[in-house]
């Protein structure tokens, strides 16, 4: 397959913002506001960066990816859907629904999900166990886990890093989906996450600030800077906007899992076609 | 007196499969040596992975390695296994259905003298109750070598928990196993007792005194409490005034709420459950504590006599 070029990345980014706002306005379910600032990562990782697809799905060669922020999983399946695993369409319109598949987080009875999940602090313990079996088989594929900021708090996380820099696993890549806002509020306030970086730095990890982490070239540069790296895991601490990409939904932590009016939907949507038609 | 205990006996065997086996790897949260599987890291070091004092970490990382096909044994003592990692089993291991089989190692009050953090009187209790986990407490050595043996045959998650000190010998080589049935160890028309793990050498001896004071005593090792044989259990509960549960666990939500539940539902009769107390327990060694707690041979029989006197 072609891989896309930063232009084409980004706008298939909106095209899928349009398309969680879609899913997550019919269900009145989800939860928009990380949907929107996780979405570049998604869209670089699936479309750019990782090779995995319904082609290679059975390989065990394929890239492996976990979303230990398993609640923006709505954003997940929009990805997936486009990336051919599913027809999104009926993700769109079943999502959280009775008896639907597509239930509030990660579940393997979804095409393309590697394990369920969905309890926050347990994506990067699975990539660790990933990316040691690929060592144990000699096998070449790399493993990807987006965390998010808030998620940051769960002991576990630290376990599963000091595992991953003891065992000097290069072929492990976090992503830290740095919105600085979680339920009740701004991390700041809730549990002060401030200087993730250095935190990952100090347990032996190779970190990678993405300043934009909403900016698809950015990250593409700073994933390949990650799969260059040897004898280190690799982290990305990205900065986003939660909500990115709907204006009343930018920074605000009302739009954690906030459900939108019919005037809200059509405002989000008109706004999003807008950047994607640049 | 067997010396040979029943965490010696799983690397044993897995050693032996290991041969075969290149996917089947062990994990360890600095409990190598505790769980006795230091001769299984230094045979296959390519196989072992230590996550160090990491409970959560090991069982995650676990169930990251099994997606991967790796058939993975991760040995943890039970106390902290079935509570510091419990989410991790619940999600990763049951709800994931991973091919990990948790061992829980110096299970029930094995720590006897290190007190209430060491000893994992609840676990039967907290796995049994996750849905698509299993949940095994073998006898001796001999049936630990077989149900190691099943387990590696199968791709199922499984909780399986050992005493730190060696077993008496209820059964030999040629016992008979068969995964997921229970063993009858006696037959008789009065008191049925069903034990599992530990306390069936002490069921056993009681049996003996109960037949020496005249009753009619069945016996079952009843080593998968989850999932729980039945049939078995039915068959011998047929004819008898009385069941007995044994077991080195709370009160609540073990062996003895499992076939309370069974035998309520199918053929109502009198349970009693003998287990350790819902509270503070002293200190000693486990048969100390056992025969303290009238869970050892005479304490049984003394315990099921006396309920046999009221039946009339």
């Amino acid at each position: 397959m072609r891989l896309l070029n930063m232009d084409e990345l980004t706008k298939k980014a909106y095209g899928l913002r349009r398309d969680v706002v879609e899913e997550v306005y019919r269900s009145a379910a989800g939860h928009i506001g990380g949907d929107l600032s996780v979405m570049d990562i998604l869209t670089v990782l699936y479309f750019k960066v990782m090779n995995v697809s319904p082609k290679n799905w059975d390989s065990p060669e394929r890239d492996r990816f976990f979303l230990s922020k398993g609640h923006c999983v709505d954003a997940l399946y929009m990805v997936l859907g486009e990336k051919g695993f599913f027809d999104k369409q009926e993700a769109i319109n079943t999502f959280s629904a009775y008896n639907s598949r597509f239930i509030g987080h990660p579940n393997t009875e979804v095409p393309g999900i590697e394990m369920n999940s969905g309890s926050l602090g347990h994506g990067l313990a699975l990539g660790v166990g990933t990316a040691l079996a690929a060592r144990m088989d000699g096998r070449n594929y790399r493993t990807y886990v987006v965390l998010g900021d808030g998620e940051m708090a769960e002991g576990s996380n630290y376990e599963a890093m000091m595992a991953a820099a003891h065992y000097k696993l290069d072929n492990l890549c976090a992503t830290v989906d740095l919105n600085r806002l979680q339920i009740s509020g701004t991390t700041r306030e809730v549990m002060c996450s401030d200087d993730l970086g250095e935190k990952f730095k100090a347990f032996g990890w190779h970190v990678i600030h993405v300043e934009d982490g909403n900016d698809c070239g950015q990250l593409v540069a700073a994933y390949e800077e990650a799969a260059g790296m040897k004898e280190r895991p690799s982290v990305l601490i990205a900065h986003t906007v939660k909500g990115k990409g709907v204006s009343f939904m930018e920074d605000n932590k009302s739009w954690h899992h906030g459900v939108m009016t019919g005037e809200q939907y059509r405002t989000a949507v008109r706004e999003l076609r807008e950047v994607e038609h640049e | 007196m067997n010396k040979i205990t029943n965490r010696q006996v799983i690397c044993d065997t897995l050693l032996e499969a290991a041969q075969r086996d290149r996917d089947l790897v062990v994990v360890c949260s600095d409990s190598r040596g505790s769980a006795s599987l230091s001769a299984f890291a230094e045979k296959y070091p390519q196989q072992f992975v230590e996550m160090g004092i990491a409970e959560q970490n090991l069982v995650t990382v676990s169930a990251g390695l099994a997606s991967c096909g790796k058939k993975v044994f991760a040995a943890s003592p039970a106390c902290f296994l079935s509570t510091r990692s419990y989410e991790q089993a619940k999600v990763d291991v049951a709800y994931s259905k991973t091919n990990v089989t948790l061992i829980g190692i110096s299970g029930g009050v094995s720590y006897g003298a290190l007190g209430m953090t060491h000893h994992s009187c609840q676990d039967i209790a907290a796995f049994a109750a996750l849905p698509d986990m299993r949940v095994y407490l073998p006898s001796d050595r001999f049936q630990t070598a077989k149900l190691t043996e099943a387990l590696l045959q199968d791709e199922l998650p499984a909780y399986v928990r050992v005493s730190r000190s060696a077993t008496e010998d209820v059964y030999d080589e040629k016992m008979t196993f068969s995964l997921n049935k229970a063993n009858v160890l006696m037959e008789g028309e009065d008191i049925l007792m069903v034990a599992c793990g530990e306390m069936v050498p002490g069921a056993y001896r009681a049996g003996e005194l109960l037949r020496e004071a005249g009753y009619g005593v069945a016996l079952l090792d009843m080593y998968c409490v989850k999932p729980l044989d039945e049939e078995t259990l039915l068959a011998a509960a047929e004819n008898v005034k009385l069941v007995v549960t044994v077991e080195e666990h709370s009160p609540f939500g073990g062996l003895g709420s499992i076939v309370s539940q069974v035998i309520s539902a199918h053929c109502p009769r009198r349970v009693i459950n003998l287990a350790l107390p819902d509270g503070h327990m002293i200190g000693g060694t486990n048969r100390e504590i056992f025969a303290h707690y009238g869970l050892d041979g005479p304490g049984i029989a003394r315990t099921v006599q006396s309920a046999m006197s009221r039946e009339g």
